[in-house]
């Protein structure tokens, strides 16, 4: 059963997209994670356009952290002003990232530039994850406790200027790191269609020392903004949105994550943990794989415009 | 006004290939072509078709026509858009699009039929001049170039690229006379034929000299559920960005409602 996407200008199959939608779905659900950094890769993977497929990814990642964040609304986990500071670093970063997105497709780079950031940034997060995960499960199997780093120890970030208290988080803390962090994610979230929950979320525990039971909430708060931002920014700026694609993910997504939720409440966290960042892996060997075999076509054709 | 907009674009469009093209003067050969529609409408679950185009060649020579030395070539040139050839070559080991060139104003699909292999109708210099047949199209490259040493190479890549994926496409055959000088020609509108004027040119050969040529405005529409969100993107993206993130919002504070557990 095939269905025609209007703006990656291609038929595909139904089947396949849900699937990949539902497959997706269930391990954010299981991990607690967007899913936008496996979704863009996998659409790639079935040859959707780059463009494409990053600027519909973050479409489903507002689809799957509106449920999340509605979630933390009601339990009161959301620091609505710590997310606010990061949604103004989010939104220039954001800005900045489209720009970059729409001259580096002008000079015909752009399809390289997503590849190498993905096989850059989950190369380097899945081989973190796993190496922690498995001192982890080491540290499990000899019985040892954990020794973690309490919040509100003080590092070089905590001596910036610029201070703003954030009750809720319980914290006095730098407005700067916070903006920059926001940025940083911003650019993420509109070149590679990730949400960047999955980098945000250790930045802020490790880096600015936010209190745990907050940090989810908030990041989910900044990435639906940001995310959305991107969207309308892309859809205006490069018509790259395809909102069949984007539907068919979501829909798939959001049951999937249903499942995901269950199995994953069933697993150990850092069993958990060591399972993704494989996964995570494995996604970037594959891209890194397409980036060094010979193409079967050295030559390619893109209608309209101007290229160098 | 968007009517007389429109009539005015198609006659540049026919006005314009008239421009430093070898335009026949003293033949009495006439040449007469016609389709039953100048607008085609296309569903979403188009696969592409076959287009029939009936014409007619008057002031012949009939002991010529008799002996078959009249010759025709129909082609549907779809709209015209500056195009980018790109090349890879690997750097550091990963592929890299390293050069690229861009030519002027190229139709989007070709589809030719023509009465034999073009190539034995007349001349590749007069087919090059005329611009008839994949490999006669004129490429001319927008901005700098360099020595231009690679220009053909960039050529070659272009035509074989258009020809593999099926928008570019030759039938020798297409054209078949049906009585002693009417004649009917079939051309493919490939499955993603390009929206907007296409031109419907033919071209009449005697003993391969080009003697006459016609031209008609053929337009696509695409219509359907597709078309109108490709519609909505293009005409108005920032209402069309806003309802995929209401859409989003929508599908995810649904399944928020739908699967609540606490």
């Amino acid at each position: 059963m095939t269905v025609y996407l209007p703006i990656a200008e291609l038929s595909v199959n139904i089947l396949i997209i849900l699937g990949m939608g539902a497959a997706v779905g269930f391990l954010s659900g299981m991990f607690g994670v967007g899913g936008g950094f496996l979704i863009t890769p996998l659409l790639i993977f079935y040859n959707i356009p780059p463009v494409v497929a990053v600027a519909t990814g973050a479409n489903q990642v507002v689809a799957s952290s509106i449920s999340g964040a509605i979630t933390h609304f009601r339990r009161g986990t959301i620091d609505i002003k710590l997310g606010t500071v990061l949604l103004c670093g989010g939104l220039v970063g954001a800005t900045v990232g489209i720009w970059i997105f729409a001259l580096l497709r002008r000079i015909g780079q752009l399809d390289l530039v997503i590849s190498l950031a993905y096989v850059v940034l989950l190369g380097s997060v899945g081989s973190l994850m796993l190496w922690e995960s498995i001192n982890a499960l080491r540290r499990a199997a000899r019985n040892e406790t954990v020794p973690l780093k309490r919040p509100g120890h003080h590092n070089w970030v905590h001596r910036l200027p610029l201070k703003m208290r954030f009750k809720k988080s319980k914290i006095y803390l730098s407005v700067i790191p916070v903006i920059t962090l926001g940025f940083a994610i911003g650019i993420l979230t509109s070149v590679m269609g990730v949400g960047g929950g999955f980098i945000m979320v250790p930045a802020m525990i490790y880096l600015l020392r936010i209190p745990t039971n907050v940090v989810v909430g908030t990041s989910l708060f900044q990435i639906i903004f940001v995310s959305a931002y991107t969207v309308i920014v892309q859809a205006t700026a490069n018509y790259t949105v395809d909102i069949v694609l984007a539907f068919v993910l979501m829909i798939a997504g959001v049951i999937g994550a249903q499942y995901g939720v269950r199995v994953g409440q069933r697993l150990r966290g850092e069993q958990l943990r060591a399972l993704l960042a494989l996964l995570v892996l494995a996604v970037g060997i594959r891209l890194a794989i397409e980036l060094v075999i010979p193409p079967k076509e050295i030559y390619s054709i893109v209608s309209g415009g101007f290229g160098f | 006004m968007r009517m007389w907009a429109r009539a005015l674009l198609i006659g540049l469009f026919l006005a314009a290939p008239a421009v430093g093209r070898a335009e026949p003067i003293d033949f009495t050969e006439k040449l007469d072509i016609g389709i039953s529609t100048d607008e085609i409408a296309i569903t979403s679950d188009f696969r592409g078709a076959d287009l029939t185009i009936f014409g007619a060649i008057d002031g012949f020579n009939a002991d010529l026509l008799a002996q078959g030395k009249y010759n025709i070539v129909v082609a549907l040139e779809g709209p015209k858009e500056n195009t980018t050839v790109r090349k890879k070559e690997r750097i550091f080991g990963i592929w890299i699009n390293t050069s690229a060139m861009t030519f002027e104003l190229v139709p989007e699909s070709y589809s030719l039929s023509s009465t034999r292999d073009i190539d034995t109708i007349a001349p590749p210099d007069d087919m090059n001049k005329l611009g008839v047949g994949v490999s006669h199209l004129p490429l001319t490259p927008v901005g700098f170039i360099g020595d231009g040493s690679n220009l053909t190479e960039f050529r070659e890549a272009f035509k074989r690229l258009r020809e593999v994926t099926g928008v570019y496409q030759r039938d020798p055959g297409g054209v078949q006379f049906i009585s002693s000088s009417l004649f009917k020609a079939s051309v493919r509108l490939p499955a993603d034929v390009p929206n907007g004027v296409h031109i419907v040119r033919a071209y009449l050969f005697r003993d391969g000299v080009f003697v006459a040529a016609k031209a008609l405005p053929l337009r696509v529409t695409k219509t359907g559920l597709e078309e109108a969100i490709t519609a909505a993107a293009h005409q108005s993206p920032f209402l069309y960005g806003i309802m995929a993130v209401l859409l989003a919002v929508i599908t995810g504070w649904l399944a928020s409602v739908v699967f609540r557990r606490d």
